[in-house]
């Protein structure tokens, strides 16, 4: 292309008749070229506009399917059953010692008295969850006037029954491919009919733990395992972050220790998560013999996990206040600690909180090194404080998508969806205080 | 006491600490007539001096307690244990100190309780008990010690404001050199088990090995699991996945960063780059159960709808799902560079006639080489080292094979694969996880320096 512009211009010093060919020879070369030019920038646009579109597209799938997977866990369904207290089975000076199951069982078979052989029995008591008989002994427990009555009760529904009342079982398979079996489908319809089978809001999933049975699983024990480890993290990061900040930017002469220090802190940065949760194995638990699965651990190896975060946008937020207030401060006799405590810092402090709430965000999200230090386990209790075993959302969510039961497939959905809920009101804090305290000088 | 209580209480004797500081301060000042000019520094410095005394020593010797209580309480347990027990191997030692503990913390109660255990488990109690106490009373005189002693210091000539600035610069400095020990204990601790692997497995026997099945006998005489530690189609699989990865992650991230940067206008560009940054900050596990659930299963119906043969764990849609999160990483990195690109040189370009995207092409795109190398290279990094979606979408076979449609494993998902659940410390399985720790650590540390170096050079090139 440039050789031929270059002939133009040559041919512009020459004589006229020479000069014109030259240029027409050009022009026609150059117009000759262009449609096929003009079409390649035209490809080269929509290259781009795809790309964008196309990374839209995996980001609007993923949205979709996990939430119209997910959707339907924050509804449970419940059934209603005719319990009949019989004073003789339930004492009331021991409560606990009464047999709780017998009744739910009872008054099922007092539904349906066609029920005789013992399989069609065993699949009569499989549709409502084993968590009936919890609930019948807390009722119990809190109404004792009632004993002797026949009360009626609202229980959660088999996962089984759930997912058919959702439609996540198709009817019309045949029964030997199909979790519920076409007896209990007839009793389904019957109680359908009746009014005794209801969808209901499932307040289980954000009050209960962990649990292998669907209908009776929580997040809570989870997120409260996320509180605790993110709470240590915060408070150890946030410190420690600000200061190596503060330090490397403001203090630290320039030679080659500090060198080092910030060459490591860019390296630890790409370090993969997951030889973290190494370190963590080998040292904290291994070396220091700290308990296995607690928040405390995951805390620590969390905190070291995002201080390069926290200490890089730490920095970028230093460094993006002007000299000419450091200049002030020293001028009017503020020693180099007043001046970077009383000016400088107050005025970095929005970005760094910026800075410390995506390293938050991403210690929430993170799964990999909590699975080496052990906090992977199958933990029902809800934690109640830093030394407690626990796991964490995400860890969670990966246990549950690999249990087999159609029902955790939605619970594993709603769980990623309140992950996620979280992580973009984090993020949103973290764009709204940019946003409000970003100052340009 | 409990350790949070303690630092509950050493908290409020901080805050004790300053204040009985300070109102010293004013009472010299007062009492000798000059006012608050007689004294050396504001009265806020010499509580901070309080403070800092009273913290920062029982701080200290908090932290180093609790490292080593554990340690030695267990030491002493194992001294006071009946002989016969004390002169078990090892690891049946190990098991013993197990059972006190889970006794201790109430965890599982064994079956059945020999005497000799249940009395140790009492004597391990006992020494937490007063090893707590100890930690509680010299926290507390230690904390007391160092108000008082502060408080008797204080005169109007002392130099508080020097003092405090001193000790904060030192606090600073400690805390800035956590990076190093980080990187130090990274280090120790994989090379450490690392090398103890390969004293049983040979260097060569690892790195050049085909075959990989890390299964070991359990019985001397079982047949079948001897165990077999070639890491070659492990580093295969991980290698097919991210250049999987980057095969979808490059050309899109690549492109959108063109577009962005170079066509798209304020608007547009203000609504799709924090969307695209959206993608970035979704957790892995979240990618993991996207691959498994939809796209897994998607390209499974359409292999199997052309004749094809794909394997419900296969590469590809491993690879895929780690292409999609990695979008956002090399388009923001590309997106730095290419803006860092001169103005002029763009201008140059436009002037002689070339169209815009010839510029792109043969003008922005050559000069940002450097910079979009370096953020590819850390892109790779970022591939190699990914976990969560390669543990749930790719298997645990370890096939050496480049059909994208088969099953394999990464390094990843093999050291998770050994080290999650229950543990031996000293058999080869466990150690190898961390063998293969080290070579990922190793590999995505070179490929770090080199794209940081690359970065580096580049940018000091235009500025």
């Amino acid at each position: 292309m440039n050789n031929h512009f270059n002939t133009g211009h040559a041919g512009s010093t020459d004589s006229s008749t020479k000069e014109q060919s030259a240029s027409v020879r050009t022009m026609d070369i150059v117009s000759k070229g262009l449609s096929r030019r003009y079409k390649a920038e035209k490809r080269f646009r929509l290259y781009g506009i795809t790309a964008i579109l196309l990374s839209m597209a995996f980001l609007s799938m993923l949205f979709i399917s996990i939430s119209a997977n997910g959707y339907t866990a924050f509804q449970q369904t419940f059934v209603q059953l005719d319990i009949f207290l019989d004073p003789d089975d339930i004492d009331a000076q021991a409560l606990q010692d009464a047999n709780y199951q017998a009744m739910v069982k009872k008054s099922l078979r007092a539904m349906f008295p066609e029920v005789k052989t013992r399989t069609e029995k065993r699949q009569l008591y499989d549709m409502v969850s084993t968590g009936a008989t919890y609930q019948l002994q807390d009722y119990v427990r809190k109404n004792q006037q009632m004993i002797g009555s026949v009360v009626q009760l609202w229980v959660p529904a088999d996962d089984d029954v759930d997912m058919l009342i959702k439609g996540h079982i198709p009817r019309d398979v045949p029964e030997t491919e199909r979790r519920i079996k076409d007896t209990q489908l007839s009793w389904i319809d019957k109680l359908l009919e009746q009014g005794r089978i209801e969808k209901r809001f499932n307040t289980t999933f954000f009050t209960g733990g962990d649990s292998r049975e669907p209908e009776l699983a929580g997040i809570l024990g989870a997120v409260t395992g996320s509180f605790y480890t993110l709470i240590i993290t915060l408070l150890l990061s946030f410190p420690v972050g600000v200061a190596t900040a503060v330090y490397l930017e403001e203090f630290a002469p320039k030679n080659r220790w500090t060198d080092i220090i910030e060459v490591n802190i860019n390296n630890l940065a790409a370090v993969p998560s997951i030889v973290y949760g190494l370190l963590g194995l080998a040292v904290f638990l291994n070396f220091f013999g700290l308990p296995r699965s607690v928040p405390l651990v995951g805390g620590f190896v969390l905190t070291l996990m995002t201080l390069p975060t926290i200490i890089i946008a730490g920095r970028a937020a230093l460094k993006s206040v002007p000299p000419s207030i450091r200049e002030a401060a020293l001028g009017v006799g503020a020693s180099k600690t007043q001046m970077v405590v009383h000016h400088v810092l107050p005025l970095a402090l929005p970005g760094m909180l910026t800075g410390t709430i995506i390293g938050m965000a991403q210690a929430l999200g993170e799964t990999a090194p909590l699975l080496m230090i052990g906090m992977v386990a199958f933990i029902v209790d809800i934690p109640g404080g830093f030394t407690d075993p626990s796991t964490v959302l995400p860890v969670q969510i990966f246990l549950w998508a690999d249990s087999p039961e159609r029902a955790f497939l939605e619970r594993t959905s709603a769980a990623i969806m309140v992950l996620l809920a979280f992580l973009v009101t984090m993020n949103a804090v973290a764009v709204f205080l940019r946003k409000k305290f970003e100052r340009r000088w | 006491m409990s350790s949070s209580n303690l630092l509950l209480v050493l908290l409020m004797l901080t805050a004790g600490g300053y204040f009985l500081g300070r109102r010293r301060a004013f009472v010299l000042a007062g009492a000798s007539g000059g006012g608050r000019q007689i004294l050396h520094s504001r009265p806020t410095y010499y509580g901070a001096l309080a403070a800092l005394w009273c913290a920062l020593p029982a701080l200290i010797v908090f932290c180093f307690w609790q490292i080593f209580e554990s340690n030695v309480v267990t030491q002493m347990v194992i001294a006071g244990l009946p002989p016969d027990l004390q002169n078990l191997p090892t690891d049946r030692l190990g098991l013993v100190i197990n059972d006190i503990r889970n006794i201790v913390y109430a965890n599982i109660v064994p079956e059945e309780i020999s005497p000799a255990i249940q009395a140790a488990a009492d004597h391990y109690t006992r020494l937490q008990a007063i090893s707590n106490a100890t930690l509680a009373v010299m926290v507390t005189t230690i904390a007391i010690a160092g108000i008082v002693w502060v408080h008797k210091i204080i005169s109007p000539g002392l130099r508080a404001r020097n003092h405090v600035e001193t000790m904060v610069k030192y606090l600073l400095i400690a805390c800035s050199t956590i990076a190093i020990f980080t990187t130090i204990g990274i280090v120790l601790s994989v090379l450490y088990e690392a090398i103890r692997f390969f004293k049983i497995v040979p260097l060569h026997e690892f790195v050049f090995g085909l075959d990989w099945s890390p299964q070991m006998a359990i019985r001397a005489d079982q047949v079948g699991s001897s165990g077999a530690f070639g890491a070659i189609p492990v580093f295969m699989g991980t290698l097919l996945i991210s250049a999987i990865a980057m095969c979808v992650a490059v050309p899109i991230g690549l492109m959108s960063a063109i577009y962005l940067s170079e066509y798209a206008n304020k608007r547009f560009r203000a609504v799709a780059k924090p969307l695209l940054e959206i993608l970035a900050g979704i957790p892995t596990v979240v990618y993991g159960f996207f691959a498994a659930l939809v796209v897994a299963p998607l390209i499974r119906n359409a292999g199997v709808s052309v004749g094809l043969d794909v394997s419900s764990e296969s590469a590809l849609a491993a690879g895929l799902v780690m292409g999609i999160m990695i979008i956002p990483f090399v388009s923001s990195l590309s997106d730095d560079v290419i803006n860092a690109v001169p103005q002029s040189l763009r201008d140059g370009a436009l002037g002689l006639g070339s169209t815009h995207s010839e510029t792109v092409r043969l003008v922005v795109l050559p000069a940002a080489l450097p910079g979009i190398v370096g953020g590819v290279l850390l892109a790779v990094s970022r591939a190699i080292g990914e976990t969560m979606i390669v543990v749930m979408a790719a298997g645990l076979a370890a096939n050496l094979t480049v059909n994208p449609l088969n099953t394999v494993t990464t390094v990843t998902v093999q050291i998770v694969t050994l080290l999650v659940g229950d543990q031996e410390f000293d058999s080869p399985k466990t150690l190898a996880a961390f063998a293969l720790g080290l070579l990922l650590f190793v590999i995505t540390l070179i490929l770090n320096i080199i794209a940081l170096v690359v970065v580096r050079k580049y940018r000091e090139q235009y500025e």
